[in-house]
């Protein structure tokens, strides 16, 4: 139905709430929505039966909605959209927005809620979602107005997606979405005051360059602020390390932005970091971090903290600076943007970099990649975990592929032995940590690459975490492959026990797991198992030859620890490698850090 | 120092900070922060504070620009300067917040409190109640036979000095505002 609304140049529509949801996520572009019905967004559904323009992808959790949809984004870079029921749909939304909000991904929720009229009074299913979520969001709303339903969408798009990415949420009581309203096209939505600054401060920007031409020690410190900003802001790095020739390191949440086969790339960095990585971090007389925070697994103990260098920090989100680690060069604005900035005023100065120091500081470099930190010692019987990942990579290297993780010992083994050659190739938890995650997040990023080869590498307890998701990938047909790492363990937890807790293995091994063939069958998947290192090329060439999700479970090294490693509240060149005594290198201070 | 002898530094951002703010001077500043006048927003900046672990020494907001959907509250609170630093750019970063000021920093400001004081005294004391209401320039709003109510408007140090001068005369029911605070000249 069309009507003109007086004294309004714009003709506006009428039409439900519920009808407004789905236009309004039409009009944003959007093609997919995670989610999961319930009785208080029944209309909203009834809208996305009678449409064609949205695909909807039904989870088995609401968890696994939003962790699908971070996968979505962080693969596509466009938002993820998740639609919710009330209650228990909300709060199993929870954990999967802080995830968001940690790791800056933009994610806009749509929770349905009980009528307005029957708000507060602890109705069927209600929570107090807009309540619960605030300080899970980077902004939420309880639309209790249809005339307002379409303008909030927007405006949830908007604040999602502008300066430091995050989830938003939308609340949206059963009644708003049976009354009728005027719907606000895009272009004419308000879109809040809420504008970030983008551009760098010029001058500041320039102080950083001339300190980059006097460097002698100098380090790229990047993280995921280089992803968010989009695929030219790694076209950008990419261009200022080769004008440099400057080393380069990146966080957990970074990997990608650089190639790791780029001669300049040192690895990860932080508390599983490689040890070139971290020595050139404690080294370095000028960091330039860009696009990172300052994380505690990164900084290891503060005080001591890259001692003796100047500190370049760009960041879109002007919290984030001096935060933890005061900034000589605080540059507040867009990844792209700075990056722009910074190579057009190498150029313009026609800047050179202090070239012979340069080199002795990649002479310390090459001394320091000699210790070869990601040695481990081989074996004929059992499969390392360190290996299935080596052979894991020379067998995929060549595919257009997508790797998500879980969290613990096989996410960081996986930053260790993968190497990602682009931006958002690379799926994992970084600051929430979120075993569970890596499941649905495959889901969500076979959506978007249906094509792909998308594997996720997993550890077995927290793949058992939202298996669940493993009917949506059945009934959607997403060949989405996962590669579990079974130790029969919860690895890091068992590592950290051994290194803090004498040895004393508290609830972190599991006495019955499934047998993961016959679950891989009974979901309709197919299953594999592999126990010898003689037998696991074969059996990777067999999962990825298979045209449809697979259950791999790849039975390896039960007490494998993790290194290098920073222990919890030591410094960066206080790492412990694999060989040396562990027994009590974590000290009191450090026992009660995470 | 705590007993596990943790150093400075150990941790910044975690749940568990475990730094020693001793040598760091701990300053109190007095924050403006307009805010659109939206369901939550109070909660939102609240949570920033307890989330965080920042401290409020007062807090009070009120609708300032009607046509303009704008609240003003204003905060007091105390931290180190990087403490301080932080509430600021956490404050500015939030979505319905449009403006953050520290009145502390930005030159001389005006900052009072209300607050309404119950004596409920007896014969002497009852005049020397009024007596030292007439020095604080506080005014009567209620009277009884057994008790007064004062309005005295002032500096959180005034309405302290008036009210410990009130303790002896009776008992003392008191109902404070907070402060409002708001900079000096244009």
């Amino acid at each position: 139905m069309m009507s003109i609304t007086k004294g309004k140049d714009a003709m506006t529509r009428q039409m439900t709430g519920a009808k407004m949801v789905v236009e309004a996520l039409k009009d944003q572009g959007v093609e997919v929505v995670f989610g999961y019905p319930g009785g208080a967004v029944l209309p909203i559904y009834d809208e996305i039966f009678q449409q064609n323009a949205i695909r909807h992808i039904l989870v088995r959790h609401e968890q696994g909605a939003v962790h699908a949809a971070e996968g979505y984004a962080r693969s596509t870079g466009k938002p993820g959209v998740v639609l919710v029921t009330s209650g228990p749909g909300a709060t199993n939304a929870v954990t999967g927005l802080v995830d968001a909000l940690m790791d800056s991904i933009p994610i806009v929720v749509l929770t349905g809620q009980v009528p307005t009229f029957m708000i507060g009074s602890d109705a069927f299913q209600e929570a107090d979602t807009v309540g619960i979520t605030r300080p899970c969001t980077k902004m939420n709303w309880l639309v209790k107005d249809t005339e307002h339903l379409s303008d909030t969408i927007h405006q949830a798009f908007h604040i999602a997606t502008k300066g430091r990415p995050g989830p938003v949420l939308v609340d949206i009581p059963k009644d708003v979405q049976f009354a009728t309203g005027t719907y606000v096209e895009k272009p004419q939505a308000r879109v809040s005051h809420y504008q970030p600054k983008t551009v760098g401060d010029p001058a500041m920007i320039e102080a950083m360059v001339e300190a980059m031409e006097q460097a002698e020690r100098p380090v790229f410190y990047t993280g995921g602020g280089v992803i968010n900003s989009g695929p030219r802001a790694s076209k950008l790095l990419r261009e200022l390390v080769a004008a440099t020739d400057f080393p380069i390191t990146s966080t957990l949440m970074g990997l990608g932005s650089y190639p790791a086969s780029g001669k300049n790339w040192l690895g990860m960095l932080g508390m599983h970091g490689l040890y070139e990585a971290n020595l050139a971090m404690h080294g370095c007389d000028l960091m330039i971090n860009i696009g990172a925070r300052f994380d505690d697994r990164i900084t290891g103990r503060i005080a001591d903290f890259s001692p003796n260098s100047l500190k370049g920090h760009v960041d879109i989100d002007p919290s984030s600076i001096n935060k933890v680690i005061h900034a000589d060069f605080p540059v507040i604005g867009d990844v792209t943007l700075v990056l722009e900035e910074m190579l057009r005023i190498w150029k313009a100065r026609g800047s050179k970099t202090n070239s012979a120091a340069l080199k002795r500081w990649w002479g310390q470099i090459t001394e320091w990649r000699a210790v070869d930190c990601l040695k481990y010692k081989g074996s004929e019987t059992t499969i390392k975990p360190q290996y299935a990942l080596q052979r894991l990579e020379a067998l995929t290297k060549k595919y257009d592929r997508y790797i998500c993780t879980e969290v613990g010992q096989h996410q960081m083994w996986a930053a260790q032995y993968l190497g990602f050659e682009d931006p958002n190739r690379w799926m994992t938890s970084g600051g929430l940590g979120t075993m569970g995650y890596g499941t649905p997040a495959s889901i969500g990023v076979q959506v978007a690459h249906p094509d792909a080869l998308v594997i996720n590498v997993a550890g077995e307890a927290s793949w058992l975490m939202n298996m669940q998701e493993m009917g949506t990938a059945i009934q959607y047909r997403l060949p989405v492959k996962q590669f579990i790492l079974n130790n029969e363990r919860l690895g890091m937890v068992r590592q950290w026990q051994e290194l803090l807790h004498g040895e004393r293995y508290s609830h972190s091994w599991s006495e019955a797991l499934p047998d993961f063939v016959k679950l891989a069958e009974a979901f309709g998947a197919k299953g594999i198992l592999c126990k010898d290192p003689a037998d696991l090329d074969d059996a990777i060439m067999e999962m990825l030859n298979y045209n449809g999700p697979v259950i791999f479970d790849c039975l390896v090294e039960k007490h494998e620890n993790c290194f290098p490693m920073i222990p919890s509240g030591k410094a960066h060149n206080e790492m412990i490698m694999g060989e040396v005594d562990t027994r009590d290198v974590i000290g009191a201070g450090g026992g009660v850090l995470v | 120092m705590s007993p596990l002898n943790i150093e400075k530094g150990s941790s910044s951002h975690s749940a568990y900070d475990l730094r020693s703010h001793m040598s760091d001077v701990v300053e109190t500043h007095t924050l403006a922060v307009l805010v659109q006048n939206e369901a939550g927003v109070l909660a939102r900046v609240i949570g920033l504070f307890s989330g965080r672990g920042y401290n409020i020494e007062s807090l009070t907001v009120a609708e300032v620009d009607r046509a303009g959907h704008r609240s003003r509250i204003t905060i007091v609170t105390s931290g180190t300067p990087q403490v301080i630093n932080q509430i600021k750019m956490q404050l500015e970063r939030m979505v319905p917040v449009h403006e953050v000021h520290d009145l502390t920093v930005e030159g001389a400001f005006v900052s009072r409190e209300l607050a309404l004081i119950k004596v409920i005294a007896k014969g002497e004391h009852r005049v020397e109640a009024l007596r030292i209401a007439e020095i604080f320039r506080a005014n009567v709003v209620d009277s009884t036979l057994q008790s007064f109510v004062f309005e005295i408007t002032g500096t959180p140090e005034k309405v302290d000095a008036f009210c410990e001068l009130m303790r002896p005369l009776g008992e003392v029911r008191l109902a404070r505002t907070g402060v409002a605070a708001i900079a000096r000249g244009v």
